[in-house]
């Protein structure tokens, strides 16, 4: 059937090729709007907007204004200043969570995957014992009973995601360690930390590092469903996800103090979760997500 | 032809848009075929014979474009609706695949995929459907053909596969079955069987019926006519014995000597053609075998042949040097 | 197969029995001295010591893990110093709860989910297709507390057609009790549908460029009937696998949801059990979440094989 895989590899072909393209546009605003946020983010201090804790109480609520750009929520204070802060909190740890899940995860898998055998049996099934648990609820656990604070919540955060992480790094560990290059290395008598580092971890790093992005848009949603019930970030510090929390009382007078948040969280989430999406049907077309 | 034409292909060409430009899977094809009348197509794969088929049968994929008539039965098939088709389909054009193992549903019983197909067409009712199935296995040379309806194809040895899908084909008394390569995913000792399966049926339901095979051997003895295709294009066509007596085709001759004979001193290396068949996105302007042929000149490389007439009529060949021994060419 | 089934259960028991032990470490590590927490703020030292004493809190963690898993063996989870109800009693109460959200918001998430992929599958590559995958995967970026408070907005706040939390039982009122889940479960469902969409689709569109599916055409099959048997059946191994790690899932996802919309399920009693300290409603729900979320795994399993006649067999 010579023929007739030829035109179903075109077939199929054909329409990843279209959407590389559309993406290609909607790739790049997502991306901006990525550089867009972290910008806002890191210079929130610098910019010309009114301090987020200050309270006007007789400003409450307050509709779009020249003074209030987005208007105040229940306090008073300025709702554009909150979210501007705000989206510092959930990107401090919307990044630094998956950054542990890199890391542990990561070398976790690598080892797993190269050195087979009971260890990686033992590691794949530490993880699938850490899969069965309800991850909002041990996230929950350890937060009341250490504390809620940002650097906890991280941890946890971070912690949960390792599993995810490892089974990425082991994966394309597997499908490397089988090749030629690694082979070789051995032939020659390359170590076991020379073989991983030198060779496998720039191999492996490029999909771990696409998944990465989509765990960024993961923990911001992570996090903000736990503060959003008040046991994520510990107030009077607020993310998206408190100030969604704190909208919600208000939704029958002033829904925008909801959505405004909710806004700036999904597009957030969105990019990020395009931006991974893209590369990684870059890097692996045959694990496009769509 | 003897009477009308059961079917008969007219300047069919099939044309795909692939990333590399176009791509003429079938360049400009005429076929004819009588009634219980059998036809082999042979040819290298590649060469378009499948799409050939595809384009018979109206199951070209969606991008393919496809000029000339398909006349079957005095019905233009390319022209048809889909619903027409579809209703003529089982019922008088039939078709067996080459690997009974992935064309058979893997996860339906065989009875499934027998019963249904005579349900639809024949509108039986399930009593009926199922031991018309039964009959239709015991015909094809299954044992046990009540066990097979619950089995599933994976539970079947390649060759029982291949006389289900054949039983299939044959369910609902089509008037033109076309077997694309039958035997090629099989066993050379199956192989033989189930050509002959086919030859059998054929005869006894005066059936049309179109042989695809890349083989020479397989289509000796068992069809009327032959067709050699090469590069999307019918190259040679004579009735059988005649195309075996006396090939004009250098294409054809050499086809025939690359089959090992049993007579030819041991460790005798086997005369492969040499070279492949030219890119079909990119065609040549002269005749597409020039390249491998060993008669070629430099007339081949600049025109393309067009078919013509040998000494009798029904022998059609295109080449500008064709061969006038007997078959049996040696070295 | 019964070969298949006892390798399957022989992973099972190790993954189970660690889930245990870990359960067990994270409630009792955590600082916090139970006694205090049960005794308040003024108890003494001596009564300290005496309670905790009484609940052999005072032994190394070992022998106190075996101890609770050999209650645990015996159906024995404990009792609530809080509400003095029995850990299984608890999870009586609220497990239907729960089952009746996660069921229904997976029921949704299929009605939405199956049909929007047939079709898309159908006429791969088309405008339909197109749109529809976008719109999956934006809704994927939806967070589920986000959809809530959309869902919310619009249907109680503004068109006031349905409830925003509440709860009434099954048994007492249908149809309060479904007014009542529509929203959380709608939630839920906007979550799911466009997972099982994706997956759906693409192994219809891998199953339809099958061999089997042109011979199908090729019999002269209705379109329909090659759709939905020849195509969805080989199809459905990968949506049976998704619904139920989806509904494995869901036990501990519905968290949130359970929460918003203030329905006395099984994750509201875990949230309430971590603030109110109650340590053996936390340990002992934790243990039924997580390892019925394992033995799920497991069933999804044993289904995929009864589905797919070549697992049973041995081929494939």
């Amino acid at each position: 059937m010579a023929t007739l895989d030829l035109t179903i590899g075109e077939d199929v072909a054909a329409v990843p090729a279209r959407r590389k393209r559309r993406l290609g546009r909607l790739f790049w605003a997502a991306f901006g709007w990525m550089i867009f946020v972290f910008a806002v983010a890191l210079l929130a201090d610098v910019l010309p907007l009114p301090s987020p804790t200050d309270m006007d109480m007789l400003e409450r609520r307050a509709p779009i204004s020249a003074e209030h750009w987005l208007g105040t929520d229940g306090l008073g204070r300025d709702e554009l200043a909150r979210l501007v802060h705000g989206a510092r909190i959930s990107l401090v740890v919307g990044v630094c969570a998956p950054v542990i899940g890199l890391t542990f995860g990561g070398a976790l898998g690598m080892l797993a995957g190269y050195f087979r055998g009971r260890f990686e049996t033992f590691v794949v099934g530490s993880m699938d014992v850490l899969l069965a648990f309800p991850p909002l609820i041990l996230a929950l656990a350890v937060t009341a009973y250490l504390g809620q604070s940002i650097f906890n919540l991280t941890c946890i955060l971070g912690v949960l995601s390792i599993p995810a992480f490892m089974r990425v790094s082991r994966a394309a560990t597997l499908t490397l360690a089988r090749r030629e290059f690694v082979i070789a290395a051995q032939a020659i008598g390359a170590s076991h930390a020379r073989i991983l580092l030198r060779e496998l971890l720039p191999n492996v790093m490029l999909p771990l590092l696409v998944f990465f992005l989509l765990g960024v848009a993961v923990i911001i949603v992570a996090e903000g469903a736990l503060s959003f019930l008040g046991l994520g970030v510990p107030p009077p510090i607020s993310s998206w996800g408190s100030m969604i929390g704190e909208g919600r009382e208000s939704l029958e007078v002033a829904p925008q103090l909801a959505f405004f948040p909710a806004i700036a969280m999904f597009l957030t989430v969105l990019s990020f979760n395009l931006v991974g999406d893209a590369l990684r049907a870059l890097t692996d077309p045959r694990q496009g997500a769509l | 032809m003897s009477n009308a034409a059961l079917l008969s292909v007219e300047d069919v060409a099939v044309d795909l848009p692939t990333a590399r430009g176009n791509l003429r899977a079938v360049d400009r094809v005429d076929l004819a075929l009588g009634a219980g009348k059998t036809l082999g197509i042979v040819g290298e794969s590649g060469c378009g014979k499948t799409m050939l088929s595809r384009a018979i049968l109206q199951l070209l994929p969606k991008k393919a474009k496809l000029t000339g008539r398909v006349m079957f039965d005095g019905q233009d098939l390319a022209r048809c609706s889909a619903e027409t088709l579809r209703k003529l389909r089982a019922r008088s054009l039939a078709v067996v695949f080459q690997d009974p193992m992935t064309s058979l549903n893997p996860v339906l019983t065989v009875g499934t995929q027998l019963i249904e197909t005579l349900q639809e067409h024949l509108e039986l009712d399930a009593l009926s459907a199922r031991r018309r199935s039964v009959e239709l296995l015991a015909a094809v040379g299954i044992p046990a053909p009540e066990q097979r309806l619950t089995q599933y194809p994976h539970q079947l040895s390649g060759g029982m596969r291949q006389r289900v899908a054949i039983a299939i084909a044959l369910s609902c008394e089509p008037k033109l079955l076309i077997a694309d390569e039958p035997t090629t995913a099989l066993d050379v000792t199956i192989q033989a069987q189930i050509l002959d399966l086919l030859a059998r049926e054929q005869k006894r339901r005066q059936m049309a019926m179109i042989l695809i095979t890349h083989d020479l051997g397989v289509v000796a003895g068992r069809t009327d006519e032959v067709a050699v295709m090469y590069a999307g294009r019918v190259v040679e066509r004579a009735p059988t014995q005649i195309l075996f007596k006396q090939m004009h085709m250098p294409y054809t001759e050499a086809l025939l000597a690359a089959i090992p004979k049993l007579d030819t001193a041991p460790h005798t290396p086997l005369p492969a053609i040499s070279g492949r068949p030219p890119d079909p996105t990119r065609p040549l302007k002269g005749c597409s075998f020039a390249p491998r042929c060993r008669y070629a000149a430099s007339r081949c490389e600049a025109e393309k042949p067009l078919l013509a007439s040998a000494e009798t009529a029904s022998h059609q060949y295109a080449c500008f040097h064709p061969i006038k021994l007997a078959a049996g060419v040696g070295a | 197969m019964l070969g298949f089934v006892a390798r399957r259960l022989l992973y099972l028991l190790p993954v189970l029995l660690a889930v245990s032990l870990l359960t067990f470490l994270i409630a009792s590590l955590l600082p916090g001295d139970l006694a205090y927490v049960i005794l308040g703020d003024q108890a003494t030292p001596e009564k300290v010591e005496a309670l905790r004493h009484d609940m052999g809190l005072d032994q190394p963690i070992l022998i106190r893990y075996l101890g609770w898993l050999g209650h645990i063996l015996q159906g024995d989870f404990g009792r609530s110093f809080r509400t003095g109800q029995t850990v299984l009693q608890a999870v009586g109460e609220r497990l239907p709860v729960s089952l009746e959200l996660m069921i229904l918001a997976e029921f949704l998430g299929l009605l939405i989910g199956v049909p929007l992929a047939i079709a898309c599958a159908a006429k791969a590559g088309g405008a339909f297709d197109r749109f529809m995958t976008s719109t999956a995967f934006g809704m994927l970026s939806v967070p589920t507390f986000l959809s809530a408070i959309l869902l919310i907005y619009l249907f109680a706040v503004e068109l006031h057609w349905l409830p925003a939390t509440g709860y009434v039982p099954l048994s007492e009122d249908p149809i309060g009790n479904l007014r009542f889940f529509v929203l959380p479960a709608l939630t839920l469902a906007l979550a799911e549908w466009p997972g099982i969409m994706r997956v759906l689709r693409s192994d219809l569109i891998t199953t339809l460029q099958e061999d089997y599916i042109a011979l199908a055409r090729a019999k002269g099959l209705t379109p329909r009937r090659i759709l939905f048997v020849h195509a969805l059946k080989p199809s459905s191994l990968t949506l049976v696998t998704i619904t139920g790690i989806n509904i494995g899932r869901l036990i501990g996802g519905a968290v949130i949801v359970e929460t918003i919309f203030a329905l006395p399920g099984i994750g509201r009693l875990l949230v309430s059990a971590i603030g109110t300290r109650d340590l053996i409603i936390l340990q002992g729900v934790v243990l039924l979440v997580a390892a019925g979320f394992v033995i799920m795994n497991f069933v999804v399993d044993m289904l995929y094989a009864v589905l797919d006649p070549r697992i049973r067999h041995g081929h494939a």
